[in-house]
């Protein structure tokens, strides 16, 4: 089953339209990753499946359900603007907010503590957020989350603001959500995050969606048969008519890494076989393109005209 | 409706735990006390200390005589006019009066000699009983006698009476009507306007602090709004419980420690030792007792219980009214500062209701102005519970009050989408065209 299924979501405002007829399908128990560069419309669709703003029109349907009022309880929501009342306490805000998401005032107090011993911070349960660092607030925020066992965890930006030892414990907990079931919808512009966590991916650029799919499935598409050879010597002289020399650098004395681009058909082994008798290899790879290739090349427009034509009919 | 309730509870108890709370909560009642302890003390010492002046009276036209009152003493003196002024000298006394021989019809020529500066109270009083004695000689000497004299000064206070439609006269008194009017008024003023900033003041918080975007993904943000005002609300009210019930025992506690010091009561008990060998004395005793009595029935007159009643709801209603619109420029601004050029005009017809109350209502409680006043649901939480000590017809109290309730189902349903779209926007140079932008906006 998937856990949420937006159809042709379009929201305008005055000047400008923030989503233009947007469908985004995001299967059960991934980590999705919603990528964009700033001012893309990746917010204001969060915003519209968190139900704080309403689509002008399009449909979204959760876990096969339309979108309900009632659905703010299975969500759990950290926005990328962080916020916790200053003057409160750490353990009455959760409290609060667990709360307002429907849990009984037993249960939430039984899960908090549960959390603030996972993340060894029991003895905060005192402390008001205005004497907490911001990394530590972020910690708060991040409970505030995921009290409530959401099936549907939505986390925009997730990392910024904390320290890599912070990042690391989260990274942590966002995986062990995954396991016991939650769906998790990731927005980001930061591709190494993209690149080691996220198992689907949606690309909204200006409004629109421009790619979609497994993180596997995306990479596969932007591979364009090029490869990277190590090797000594440079005297390289590969059939034209077959092979394409991108650039050609020198590591170190006599050792050179060429990039090369094969004609469409080729596999790798046929093109060790070429090089091999030529020069002496030392090392051999597929150039796969990292997530933030893809991205830049999308979003500035330089990607290879036919590859975009490719994904369009996607 | 369970969410609303935890905002309420939160809001509520929020403010009821801080120490500012506690701290004002238990010294503005104080502040009463001790206003009124003071005075109270200040009174009982001039009393004590109040004797009345001492006048040396040089009469050279052998026509006046003088007696002695509550506040001067005359001491004739027979001497010429520089004596006199070196034996006043000697004296701590007030004044000297010189009255040279003077023609009644042209008097001219009395002078009066003193250490400082007199106040113009006390000049007023020694002129109206130079005047009041010249007046008594013309009357004479036109053989006027004493008893009709008398006779021509009346005492005269009125009785005052309302005529009700049924003839039934209900007697009434404005001083009283006119002090509670004011009270009343004054106090739903002051509750609006700190308390609807104090909603503001946490919109604005909210907003800054980010954490709205938290709280409008589990609720929406009209419950959001709702919650604040009414858990301000409850605050509000708890805040003024404690103060009338605080400020009515302290007060009346320091008026009762004070009373008995008061010397009135020992002149009250030589005044009924003297009524009996002084028939003309009880008479005007008997006269102020029965004023007594008069006012204590005039208070037993006024509907208290209609009173309270109609203040509990316009105090309520007049702060959801403004409270949705206080919230509504807390969710537009994203400072304090910004917040002032819409908090004006926001309090600017609580601030009509106000003036108009001494202009109109507590001068005319019946005229148009006072009827209109009470009758706009923007001044009449102010102006209606001012009027309403006057009596005022059921059918427009019931126009007033159906016009509150839907004023304030008005407003708070303008200050809400408002709202839902302000808290969420930062950064945005806010005008009224954006605000109304904001306002036709779509979901």
């Amino acid at each position: 089953m998937n856990a949420l299924i937006a159809k042709n979501i379009t929201k305008r405002y005055t000047n400008h339209t923030a989503l233009d007829s947007v469908s985004i399908t995001i299967p059960e128990k991934t980590i999705y990753g919603l990528l964009g560069p700033n001012g893309a419309g990746k917010t204001t669709l969060i915003r519209i499946i968190n139900q704080i703003i309403n689509s002008d029109s399009g449909e979204i349907s959760v876990f096969g359900q339309p979108l309900h009022s009632k659905h703010v309880e299975i969500i759990g929501y950290l926005p990328e603007e962080r916020g916790l009342y200053k003057k409160m306490k750490v353990g009455d805000q959760l409290l609060y907010l667990a709360q307002l998401k429907g849990l009984s005032k037993k249960e939430a107090l039984a899960r908090i503590k549960v959390w603030l011993d996972k993340f060894e911070i029991r003895d905060w349960w005192h402390k008001k957020v205005e004497d907490l660092s911001k990394g530590m607030a972020q910690k708060v925020q991040f409970i505030s989350t995921v009290l409530h066992e959401p099936k549907l965890i939505i986390l925009d930006e997730p990392f910024s603001g904390f320290d890599p030892v912070n990042a690391q414990l989260i990274t942590e907990q966002i995986l062990e959500l995954k396991e016991k079931g939650s769906t998790i919808i990731f927005s980001t512009h930061r591709m190494e995050t993209v690149e080691s966590l996220c198992d689907h991916i949606a690309l909204i650029n200006k409004s629109k969606k421009i790619l979609e799919g497994p993180k596997k499935q995306v990479k596969d598409q932007f591979r364009s048969n090029t490869f990277i050879v190590e090797h000594r010597g440079n005297h390289f002289s590969l059939p034209a008519d077959r092979y394409e020399l991108i650039k050609q650098e020198t590591i170190e004395d006599n050792l050179f890494s060429s990039t090369l681009k094969a004609r469409d058909g080729i596999k790798g082994n046929q093109v060790i076989r070429d090089i091999i008798d030529i020069t002496e290899v030392h090392s051999f790879q597929e150039k796969i393109p990292s997530m933030a290739d893809i991205f830049i090349s999308l979003v500035k427009g330089e990607g290879d005209e036919a590859l975009k034509k490719h994904l369009l009919e996607l | 409706m369970n969410k609303i309730w935890l905002i309420i509870q939160r809001e509520f108890l929020n403010r009821v735990q801080k120490k500012s709370f506690l701290i004002t909560t238990i010294l503005v009642p104080l502040i009463f006390p001790a206003i009124i302890g003071g005075l109270a003390y200040v009174a009982i010492k001039d009393a004590e200390s109040a004797k009345a002046d001492v006048v040396h009276v040089l009469d050279e036209s052998k026509k006046f005589t003088f007696e002695d009152g509550k506040r001067f003493q005359f001491v004739p003196i027979d001497q010429t006019l520089e004596q006199a002024k070196k034996i006043y000298n000697e004296t701590n006394d007030f004044a000297l009066l010189y009255i040279p021989d003077l023609d009644i019809n042209k008097p001219e020529g009395v002078l009066l000699y003193t250490k400082e500066n007199p106040s113009i109270d006390k000049v007023g009083d020694l002129e109206s009983l130079i005047e009041t004695r010249i007046h008594d000689l013309k009357l004479q000497e036109y053989k006027i006698d004493e008893a009709t004299i008398k006779s021509l000064r009346p005492q005269v206070s009125l009785k005052q009476f309302n005529l009700t439609e049924t003839g039934e006269e209900k007697s009434s008194s404005a001083g009283i009507l006119y002090g509670l009017g004011f009270g009343l008024g004054i106090l739903i003023y002051m509750f609006v306007l700190i308390y609807g900033i104090q909603i503001m003041q946490g919109v604005i918080d909210e907003k800054t602090s980010k954490v709205v975007e938290v709280i409008v993904s589990s609720v929406k943000p009209f419950q959001l709004m709702l919650g604040k005002i009414l858990g301000i609300a409850s605050v509000g009210l708890l805040q003024f419980s404690i103060w009338i019930i605080l400020i009515s025992v302290l007060s009346s506690g320091t008026l009762a420690y004070f009373g008995l010091k008061m010397p009135q009561k020992q002149v009250m008990e030589q005044m009924t030792q003297q009524m009996d060998k002084n028939p003309e004395m009880k008479e005007a005793m008997d006269q102020q007792n029965s004023k007594v009595g008069e006012l204590l029935g005039n208070l037993s007159e006024i509907p208290f219980g209609k009173i309270a009643f109609v203040f509990v709801f316009y105090f309520l209603g007049g702060y959801l009214l403004y409270g949705a619109l206080f919230a509504a420029v807390g969710s537009a601004v994203d400072s304090q500062q910004e917040a002032q050029q819409f908090q004006f005009p926001v309090t600017l017809p609580l601030l009509i209701g106000y003036i108009g109350l001494f202009m109109f209502i507590l001068r005319d409680p019946h005229g148009s102005a006072s009827f209109w006043l009470s009758v706009i649901p923007f001044t009449s939480p102010v102006a209606m519970v001012g009027r309403i000590a006057f009596g005022v017809p059921v059918w427009e109290l019931a126009l007033s009050m159906l016009l509150l309730v839907g004023g304030f189902l008005l407003t708070t349903w303008i200050a809400g989408r408002i709202y839902r779209v302000g808290i969420l926007m930062t950064g945005t140079k806010v005008s009224y065209k954006v605000l109304a932008k904001w306002f036709m906006m779509k979901g």
